[in-house]
């Protein structure tokens, strides 16, 4: 049984994240541990095995990221383990500059604790360029994703591996800035 | 996970960090990231008339195992020809550096990028 027919969901990309969640909790409290009190030995360790798969496939399918993965890993290519190096130049240039981006936002970060007087003019500017960035990888990153679901909805498979690539390094670039923020 | 002892040597004082002027007719340019990491790598080689690598650079944004990989083939390529550096092989990269099985994808993209530099390089001057 794959993770879409765990939940009777069709195997496709679009969904409906808050059906998903309560699926998936309608399904997790038939296997909830009190329903197995009285039942054989047997029947607990399946109902254990069938939560953990369950919670599985749910981790895996509210990720649209990871839920395109798993499309591409059920038609058979498998990206969670390759080593393959991506070269477009053009989308590189642009992460190498999505780095220096959060580079300069380090520094500012830095700046704002030690010199009280001249970045800091502007208590805001910090927390203001953080926003600033976070909006725009979230439309780059959101634009990867249009062309993803057309991509899958066409079953253009070689395609989707291609976005879904991209999208792991905005993904990275994501987990940064989310670094940087903590630093607030 | 412990760093080896070159690596952290890379790391700590890369050579060759920089760029070239990517417009200029003797310097080719190559990119290359690893999905899996997130990792970016652009190295640059400055080739002259008899096809000598005079000089490289390189920026990587990674770990400390990516950057000790392209630090270390900016240093292997120089004074090499096109052809010889075409040779450069992940695993020489790897050996030399001691970098654990979970790290070899770094050394991948190192002789991935010296490979595309080589292909610009080509590219810009064929015909």
């Amino acid at each position: 049984m794959n993770h879409f027919e765990m939940f009777n969901l069709p195997v496709q990309f679009a969904l409906d994240s808050a059906d998903l969640q309560k699926r998936y909790r309608q399904l997790q409290q038939t296997l909830h541990p009190d329903r197995f009190a009285n039942a054989s030995e047997r029947d607990r360790l399946l109902a254990v095995q069938r939560s953990s798969q369950l919670n599985d496939a749910y981790s895996t399918l509210r990720e649209p990221l990871a839920r395109a993965e798993y499309l591409l890993h059920l038609q058979g290519i498998d990206l969670a383990h390759e080593q393959t190096t991506l070269r477009d130049p053009e989308f590189l240039m642009a992460q190498m500059e999505w780095r220096e981006r959060l580079e300069e936002l380090e520094q500012l970060l830095r700046g704002r604790h030690l010199s009280p007087d001249g970045l800091s003019a502007c208590p805001l500017a910090v927390p203001l360029a953080l926003e600033r960035a976070e909006k725009d990888l979230e439309a780059e990153a959101q634009q990867l994703f249009q062309q993803l679901e057309q991509a899958l909805a066409e079953q253009q498979y070689e395609a989707a591996a291609i976005l879904i690539r991209k999208l792991k390094f905005m993904a990275k670039l994501r987990i940064e800035l989310e670094g940087l923020e903590d630093q607030l | 996970m412990a760093y080896s002892q070159k690596v952290i040597d890379h790391y700590e004082n890369p050579r060759n960090v920089g760029s070239f002027d990517k417009n200029d007719p003797s310097i080719a340019t190559g990119m290359v990231g690893a999905p899996a990491c997130g990792d970016v790598m652009k190295l640059q080689i400055k080739v002259n008339e008899q096809g000598i690598i005079e000089d490289a650079r390189f920026k990587t944004y990674g770990c400390g195992s990516a950057i000790a990989s392209s630090s270390l083939v900016t240093e292997w390529v120089k004074g090499k020809s096109l052809d010889e550096a075409a040779q450069l092989k992940n695993t020489q990269i790897a050996e030399e550096l001691a970098l654990p099985p979970v790290k070899i994808h770094c050394s991948i993209l190192a002789e991935d990028a010296i490979k595309a530099a080589i292909e610009d390089y080509k590219k810009k001057h064929a015909g």
